[in-house]
């Protein structure tokens, strides 16, 4: 059997989760969803229009941060918000916060006149989540990331798009939830979080312990597939030599899966 | 021949047109391009319950420590490289800002847009299902007047003009008469910021001919137009700690030491603020010198 680390299954399971989009403007928010986005843009899906995240389209698929690439396109930010509105775009957001609805903050943590803790600010996301495919990218899964009730709604899940009316609910589409665990999406009863499979080594009951709500569990929940050997390929020595994926989700030894 | 008229100006001449009270933009976004001499003159500067309009960074951050921010109006404040702004964040968790308007980045730049084209307000999705319209509960929605394909007359976020009384940016390039280019990756929202605002004041690295801002530059890197602006300042190194690519990129080392110091001890602030604010513009890019010549001994 082919040796893979968490951080490849990761990556693999983001790739999967843009494999199907076809021709979008596919738009990673961090480390891992960048590496699963080129990683999908070389296997599953070459038409994938991916960005140097700061102004350029990119013509070819550089390594993670390298600077070097034929350009084939302009997207300065003022441009993200025409593509957002066009609707062909998917974004894998980072979520301080994720709940039971598929909301997700970014915002603050505790009460929004005087936060406990001040994070970014709502960023993009309200829009983002009315108005193009969002998927989340969680690399440390715990009970105080998945919570019953975000503190602030950022992103908008399926049940509060369906009661703000078709204006908002038209164009939702939360389409996966990735953690260093496992995969879901938003298609639980009433709209909730529903596991989609856990990554090799995790079990179910160990999703469930890190999750602060009642998860929709389907009767049959399959092992996230293992990175392939030419994905594993493509990871190790075209996009990610240096290994900095492991920084973001650390390999899990032997011990901790017993 | 008759030119159009001259604007140069010095930045102390700029603080002196705002006044208490005012609702200012600031170009720029996040930890990029930002105005920052002029910054620094407010914060020299008596003014007080300003209005802050902006993709907030340090200007952000700076402004709030000192006391100036009576309302923020933002989608963000980041330093990038350091992702939370540590003086916002200490006055958001203390509630030292008495109104904090958090916005969609998308509403950010349709109010920019609305302001820029003399409307109230215009419509988009963004902000709806969100805690954007919870927590500002004078944003109001807009039903369509036309059916959409399933007969349905949609509800839209009715996203207010966001008004400046003051924009303040700084480019690349400019001409005495206003007229300016971009020369790094972005054009960001200037151009929208000084179209929203009754007054417009730009600083830029270096005053050129106007023939001369389009020698070996694209025409489509102007930006603004001298029609939008009420002064302009030369102020080389003026973005600093900020990007101002491609003249220089940010000053990672500076922001680091800044952000040490925002979110450490009361001591440490004050001892920031003495060496690099407590002087005017040429006595902080003397201390900044001083402080990268340490760094480079290091």
């Amino acid at each position: 059997m082919t040796e893979f680390s968490r951080a490849e299954v990761c990556a693999a399971a983001i790739a999967d989760a843009f494999a199907e989009d076809g021709e979008i403007f596919a738009s990673p928010m961090g480390m891992l969803p960048m590496l699963g986005v080129r990683l999908a843009k070389l296997t599953s899906n070459p038409d994938l229009v991916i960005s140097d995240g700061e102004s350029l389209f990119l013509g070819g698929t550089p390594p993670l941060f390298a600077k070097a690439d034929v350009v084939e396109g302009w997207i300065p930010f003022r441009r993200v918000f025409d593509v957002v509105a066009y609707g062909k775009r998917h974004v894998m957001m980072g979520a301080t916060q994720v709940d039971k609805q598929g909301n997700q903050n970014i915002s603050a943590i505790g009460d929004f006149a005087q936060p406990k803790r001040q994070l970014l600010g709502s960023r993009g996301a309200p829009g983002n989540t009315v108005n193009n495919r969002t998927s989340y990218w969680v690399p440390k899964h715990g009970p105080r990331v998945f919570v019953e009730n975000v503190d602030i709604v950022s992103g908008v899940g399926p049940a509060r798009a369906k009661a703000a009316g078709p204006g908002a609910s038209k164009y939702n589409d939360i389409h996966r939830i990735v953690s260093n665990l496992a995969v879901f999406d938003v298609k639980g009863e009433g709209d909730t979080v529903r596991l989609l499979s856990v990554h090799p080594g995790v079990t179910i009951d160990e999703v469930i312990e890190a999750t602060g709500f009642e998860l929709s569990i389907p009767a049959e929940v399959p092992v996230t597939r293992e990175p392939t050997e030419t994905e594993l390929m493509i990871i190790r020595n075209v996009l990610d030599p240096k290994t900095l994926r492991d920084r973001e989700v650390p390999p899990v030894t032997a011990e901790a899966t017993k | 021949m008759s030119k159009p008229r001259d604007k140069q100006m010095t930045i102390d001449e700029v603080v002196a047109q705002l006044s208490d009270g005012m609702t200012i933009g600031i170009g720029g976004w996040g930890p990029r391009r930002k105005p920052m001499a002029l910054v620094r003159a407010i914060l020299r500067s008596d003014l007080k319950d300003l209005t802050i309009v902006s993709w907030g960074g340090a200007d952000v951050g700076l402004l709030a420590r000192a006391g100036k921010i009576r309302k923020v109006i933002y989608a963000f404040v980041s330093l990038d490289s350091i992702p939370l702004e540590p003086n916002f964040q200490r006055a958001r968790q203390n509630g030292t800002i008495p109104e904090v308007v958090e916005l969609d980045e998308g509403m950010f730049q349709t109010g920019l847009y609305a302001a820029a084209q003399r409307l109230p307000f215009l419509p988009m999705r963004a902000g709806l299902g969100s805690d954007v319209l919870v927590n500002n509960t004078w944003i109001k929605t807009v039903t369509s007047p036309y059916a959409d394909e399933n007969g349905d007359f949609e509800d839209f976020t009715a996203v207010p003009a966001l008004k400046l009384d003051v924009a303040l940016v700084h480019m690349n390039r400019a001409d005495a008469h206003g007229n300016a280019t971009y020369l790094g990756p972005d054009p960001y929202f200037d151009d929208l910021f000084v179209q929203a605002a009754d007054k417009a004041y730009l600083t830029c690295e270096e005053i050129v001919d106007t023939a001369g801002l389009t020698v070996d530059t694209a025409v489509q890197r102007l930006l603004i137009s001298r029609m939008a602006i009420d002064g302009v300042v030369e102020t080389p190194n003026g973005a600093h700690f900020t990007t101002c690519t491609p003249d220089y990129e940010r000053d990672e080392k500076f922001q680091k030491a800044y952000a040490a110091a925002a979110g450490g001890t009361d001591e440490e602030w004050t001892a920031f603020e003495q060496r690099f604010l407590a002087g005017d513009e040429a006595a902080y890019q003397a201390a900044v010198a001083a402080f990268a010549a340490e760094e480079a001994a290091k």
